[in-house]
């Protein structure tokens, strides 16, 4: 297939974003702005309005996700970015979220940290704040991508996942996929799937219960505004949407929230693979961080070394039983990220031979290359440096 | 339409402590309401957490309890959504004025079209009679046994001087007004805040010796006065009661003034 000239951009990272949440049918977005994410607010802050939707620049990050969870509950789709520390004082209102079950999209382009950190450098140590963030037992759904086609898929995807759970999704970007420039082709209507919210079928007239759940556990939501009036709340709640302390009610909820995203872990994961089948190095990466791994991967097996890359997509619900069974029998498998290992932590977790289980990382705001993991896999190999 | 006839009655009795001053104002949002001919489904409550934000479990409206002192950002988001819905937020003094302050001045100064109804019984009561910024100099709170050593916030002087487009403030000794004041508020098109003077006899009032709920009703009875009132120059301490501003200006996102030079 031929795209339309059109229809292929050479583009930045947050563009991809912002490209790929129109497409997905963004609404409403609500942002603050941040170094290295801002980016995704000024395109959408002129594009927006333009497709007919609604673009404000609130006080603060706090309120930048109150205010599109307040837009969603009206039945828009909603958006909003940030980096590092507006990350941090989002996690009330994703708590927020995951409880009254409303559909929201997160961008978190990341950045050094902790604190203030290195604004314009990039790191990946928001993995298990994204996962942990939020006060209480909880489960979150995550995604991110290495390059820029992925960038647009991921943030549709993060659409397509928040509509189909009720969920908060936190897209997990880094400053080197946000600003690098790549072609991004932007796929024709309809090419992607797009899911839309699932609407109650209960007429006016008749008891409609917000948090009644379906067999399949997915909620039919009625907006603010429509015909069937409810209460939302952060407390734990009954099937009204009012507030209970019932242990019943409680442990009931509890295990809906977290057991509609962990037990459907496999439908949710997104990754790909590059000569994993006979690799017996596998090297585990994702976001840019897997840009250096496949490079590693495709300069040794020029070389004869069989190397391959499993590239995450989706980091939380984490896909342990996909892990556990693509490092079955290899030789080594090393992880490939920029943090102190919180997805190489959660690896060994996973698998039936931790020991196996290696390190390759960088956390002083540099891109991890190519040469940076080859130093680290010698040297695991006992080859020097 | 029968008062009952707006409250969701499955969900009480209320989490309110006799003598408090919360379900006067409760009853003054349904009468407003009700004079206004709203229907219940273009109304949106939209608080935050504390005492007073429990009023939008029991009101028969879309409502929304949300996080503390971010009511009006979701209320934002929420009229933004459906500019054609009335959308009020009940919040408490704290609520709205300590965490939730930041938002309070931002949404004043976008005159976004919102009322903010501020019921000030100036003490966190949720949590057993801590200090807000709105307890007075010298009163005693559970966290300042010999009294605050803070000024309190004025809010009508904080809210003209973020902005707001429409300020009041009344007691709940004052009900009829107090309604009266609500149907201005939701009226007006712009960002529109309501101070609801409301008692909580138990954590303030036990406290500082202010007596039972009837006599810090009769406090606001014998404590404020009308805006310009003659008594006022006698007593210079009464506190004034009524609509401080009330000014027609384009509400969020149409502020594109005119230049009339």
């Amino acid at each position: 297939m031929s795209p339309e000239r059109s229809n292929v951009k050479f583009i930045q990272g947050n563009e991809a974003v912002a490209q790929g949440a129109l497409y997905a049918g963004l609404q409403f977005y609500a942002g603050y702005p941040i170094t290295p994410s801002t980016e995704i607010a000024e395109i959408l802050s002129r594009r927006l309005p333009e497709e007919g939707g609604t673009f404000i620049q609130m006080e603060d990050e706090i309120a930048s996700l109150c205010t599109i969870i307040g837009a969603s509950l009206t039945g828009l789709k909603v958006m909003t970015a940030t980096s590092g520390p507006g990350f941090s004082l989002m996690q009330e209102a994703i708590g927020y979220a995951i409880m009254t079950e409303v559909p929201s999209v997160i961008v978190n382009v990341q950045r050094g940290g902790p604190s203030t950190g290195l604004p314009t450098s990039v790191a990946q140590g928001d993995v298990l704040q994204a996962r942990w963030g939020t006060h209480g037992d909880h489960a979150i759904a995550s995604l991110t991508a290495s390059t820029l086609q992925d960038v647009f898929l991921m943030t549709v995807e993060a659409f397509n996942i928040a509509e189909t759970f009720r969920t908060p999704v936190i897209l997990l970007l880094d400053e080197v996929v946000a600003h690098m420039r790549e072609k991004v082709v932007i796929p024709a209507p309809g090419e992607i799937e797009i899911i839309e919210r699932l609407w109650t079928s209960v007429p006016e007239g008749t008891n409609f219960h917000p948090y009644l759940r379906r067999e399949d556990g997915r909620l039919p939501m009625s907006s603010f505004g429509g015909v069937h009036r409810y209460n939302v709340t952060g407390l734990v709640h009954d099937m009204w949407g009012f507030p209970s302390t019932d242990p019943d009610i409680a442990y009931d909820l509890l295990h809906h929230l977290v057991d509609k995203l962990e037990n459907r872990a496999d439908s949710i994961a997104r990754h790909k693979e590059y000569y994993v089948e006979d690799a017996d190095i596998l090297l585990i990466s994702y976001g840019s961080s897997a840009r250096s791994a496949l490079q590693l991967v495709m300069d040794r097996r020029k070389g004869g070394e069989r190397l391959g890359l499993f590239e995450m997509q989706s980091l939380w619900p984490f896909p342990s039983k996909t892990i556990r069974a693509k490092c079955e029998g290899r030789r080594l498998v090393l992880v490939v990220e920029m943090n102190r290992g919180q997805i190489y932590h959660e690896v060994k977790k996973a698998v039936s031979c931790p020991e196996r289980i290696f390190l390759a990382n960088r956390f002083d705001g540099v891109f991890i290359s190519p040469a940076d993991i080859l130093r680290m896999l010698n040297m695991i190999q006992g080859k020097g440096v | 339409m029968a008062v009952k006839d707006y409250l969701r009655q499955r969900f009480f009795p209320h989490i309110w402590c006799p003598g408090c001053g919360h379900g006067i104002v409760m009853s003054g949002m349904i009468r407003a309401v009700e004079q206004m001919g709203l229907k219940k489904n273009e109304v949106v409550l939209v608080s935050g957490i504390g005492c007073s934000s429990r009023i939008v479990g029991y009101l028969d409206f879309h409502t929304m309890h949300t996080l503390h002192g971010r009511a009006l950002a979701f209320a934002t988001g929420v009229k933004l959504g459906r500019s054609d819905l009335t959308v009020v937020a009940p919040m408490g003094d704290g609520d709205a004025l300590a965490i939730g302050g930041n938002h309070f001045i931002h949404a004043a100064r976008r005159n976004i079209d919102l009322t903010a109804l501020i019921m000030n019984n100036r003490i966190y009561g949720m949590t057993g009679g801590q200090g807000s910024p709105m307890t007075p100099l010298r009163m005693r709170t559970a966290t300042a046994e010999g009294g605050v050593q803070t000024p309190a916030f004025d809010i009508v002087e904080l809210a003209k001087g973020a902005g707001a487009s429409f300020v009041a403030r009344t007691t709940t000794f004052h009900a009829k007004e107090l309604t009266r004041i609500i149907v201005k508020a939701i009226r007006h098109k712009g960002f529109s805040v309501v101070e609801v003077m409301s008692q909580c006899p138990l954590y303030f009032g036990r406290q500082n010796k202010l007596g039972d709920g009837v006599k810090m009703m009769e406090w606001y009875r014998d404590g404020t006065c009308t805006i310009g009132s003659k008594k006022k120059e006698a007593q210079p301490d009464l506190i004034e009661r009524g609509v401080f501003v009330d000014e027609d200006r384009p509400p969020y996102p149409n502020q594109d003034v005119e230049d009339t030079d």
